[in-house]
């Protein structure tokens, strides 16, 4: 917990080695961050000044970058063809959707493997480790097959209801948090009269609310960015999320102008980035800890 | 830790299995519903003709038989594995030397890792556009940058000797979950080691080879391994970005699968491909389990 923060951890170097670290960490930085920075400065340009070279952050004169900015975005948000709001709206009823029923469901499960003592565990739950390795390619024709039959190509079904069924690696994770809570409070609870239930409900679940927001966010950017599954199982235009509809944008046209493709693009990855702005402990520990503490 | 007594547990043994099965019941069922059904099915695909329209037709392992004189499947299987092949090393070897670095004493920690990890949280279809953008042959800024040092950048996206690497090099962008998981392992490695290893006048490359990297050999093997799983399977952004061209040169096994599937209705050799690829990965994944044995520290706690 807490790590990471500044000063008290880490090993002591010389200067001349610090003085190299730091340039070599600033120019990897740099780099990283550029590509979204380009991305951003290119959508509020207009069409003529986005090929310009030399490059240039802003659109000149820079005093009209309001204007411009929200005369790209204005022109992408009200496209006749690509229906951005609809998208928006496709997606987080998915994202919302899909979320709520992981996180409970996984929470529900993971209890079972974290707290009742069965034997039947030893067997089930390596079984369910396994099925992480499972690649998504290969059970998709067949769920092709099978959501056809429940009549649920073309819906929003097949991108949220499996999630009400538990996803291993957070099962995984929420049993390993779970494993943190000290056994003695079920145990007086136990004595109180409490069922599983109760110290599930009572105990266990207001005390995960960190573990249960780590698994809420994650997903969450998870259906946000799924790109395959939305491809495979919607079909109508007016189904489509934001990951499908900003593709449609770039292909439809055949030549989208660099400067509206930029502006949706960040249309789609700023409440991303918002998210992770608003909890970014909460995903750096959470990515930390996935990396798994045995 | 508790030590409930051992008569109640075997007395009332069925109920507290079914207890357990009640609680996991849901995974029990989206297992069996969307993973082991599909999986029975999609063995069963793969030995018939089917098109979706019409009901499946048995042929035996006559798909397996086209797969091995496929050109394409050929092509595609060895494009998957070259991109992996070259992708999952330089993208670990980054991740840790950053890691490392970030491990150090320095201020601005979180700024930097916050840098290294937004990219991994932007969506794919996302990136794509944004690269396609970076990497334009003409207009680029990558290649407008190469200009200015005198390097006259190759048409990235355009080029069926330069594309694969390409998307390698876009690959590297995203190497920042591993860095943040690698730099919490790091610094779950005890002072203590190291204050040993100044005693006996280890150099900082010694301390790095003998202590540091043994320490998070097992958090390096796991993230091998979950990518090993992951960049087998690549398909969005090379789909998005460059269709598979030129001349196929980036085309991958799940986007000559999601092909056969879903455009050209041929769901059964799209099953055996299905089949192949989950093979290929258990295979590689024991195979680099059975290479690590020698190589990864487990610290007896």
């Amino acid at each position: 917990m807490g790590k990471g923060d500044e000063g008290s951890a880490g090993r002591d170097i010389g200067l001349a080695s610090r003085t190299a670290i730091y340039s070599m960490l600033g120019f990897v930085a740099v780099l990283f961050v550029a590509p979204l920075v380009w991305m951003f400065s290119t959508s509020i340009k207009p069409a003529d000044q986005a090929l310009s070279t030399p490059p240039r952050l802003l659109p000149s004169p820079a005093s009209d970058t309001l204007k411009i900015a929200s005369e790209n975005y204005q022109a992408v948000w009200n496209d006749p063809v690509v229906d951005f709001p609809l998208y928006f709206r496709n997606t987080l009823i998915v994202a919302v959707l899909s979320v709520i029923g992981m996180v409970l469901s996984s929470a529900i499960v993971a209890y079972g493997f974290a707290r009742v003592k069965w034997r039947g565990k030893k067997w089930v739950f390596p079984v369910m480790l396994a099925t992480m390795m499972i690649p998504f390619p290969v059970v998709m024709v067949p769920l092709y097959v099978i959501f056809k039959q429940l009549g649920w190509i073309g819906t929003f079904s097949p991108l949220w209801i499996p999630a009400w069924f538990g996803g291993a690696f957070n099962i995984f994770m929420l049993r390993q948090f779970y494993m943190t809570i000290p056994k003695e409070l079920d145990e007086a609870a136990r004595i109180d009269g409490c069922t599983h239930w109760g110290i599930f409900w009572r105990i266990i679940l207001p005390l995960s609310r960190p573990a249960l927001t780590v698994v809420a966010l994650f997903h969450f950017i998870g259906v946000w960015n799924d790109f395959l599954g939305p491809l495979i199982f919607l079909n109508d235009r007016d189904q489509f999320t934001l990951a499908l509809g900003l593709q449609l944008y770039q292909s439809q046209t055949g030549n989208t102008p660099w400067h509206l493709l930029m502006a949706a693009s960040t249309m789609v990855v700023a409440p991303v980035l918002v998210l992770f702005l608003l909890a970014q402990r909460t995903f750096i520990e959470g990515i930390a800890t996935s990396g798994l503490k045995e | 830790m508790s030590a409930r007594p051992a008569k109640l547990t075997r007395d009332t043994s069925w109920k507290h299995e079914a207890t357990g099965l009640a609680w996991i019941s849901p995974w029990v069922i989206g297992f069996l519903a969307f993973t082991a059904g599909p999986i029975v099915m999609s063995l069963y695909y793969s030995v018939t003709d089917y098109s979706l329209l019409e009901k499946p037709v048995f042929i035996g392992a006559e798909n397996y038989q086209r797969l091995a004189r496929d050109e394409i499947f050929v092509g595609a299987l060895k494009n998957t594995l070259w991109y992996a092949a070259v992708s999952i090393p330089l993208g670990t070897i980054f991740a840790i030397i950053l890691a490392a670095m970030l491990n150090t004493r320095i201020k601005a920690r979180a700024l930097f890792r916050a840098a290294m990890f937004i990219p991994t949280l932007v969506p794919i279809v996302a990136s794509a556009m944004v690269w396609s953008w970076l990497l334009n042959g003409q207009i680029g800024l990558l290649n407008q940058a190469l200009g200015w040092i005198g390097i006259k950048g190759p048409d990235w996206l355009g080029d069926r000797h330069v594309a694969m690497w390409a998307l390698i090099l876009m690959s590297v962008w995203g190497a920042g979950n591993a860095v943040v998981i690698y730099l919490a392992a790091l610094q779950d490695v005890p002072t203590s080691l190291y204050e040993a290893a100044d005693l006996d006048g280890v150099t900082w490359i010694g301390k790095f080879w003998h202590v540091t990297l043994p320490m998070i050999s097992p958090v390096i093997l796991f993230n091998v391994i979950t990518s090993i799983i992951g960049t087998l399977q690549v398909f969005a952004v090379p789909y998005i970005m460059t269709g598979g061209g030129p001349d196929r040169s980036t085309y991958f096994f799940t986007m000559y699968l999601y092909d056969n599937a879903f455009r050209y209705l041929n769901m059964g050799y799209a099953s055996a491909m299905a089949w192949v690829q989950l093979v290929i990965i258990l295979a590689l994944t024991a195979l680099t389990f059975w290479l690590s044995r020698k190589l990864v520290f487990y610290r007896s706690a």
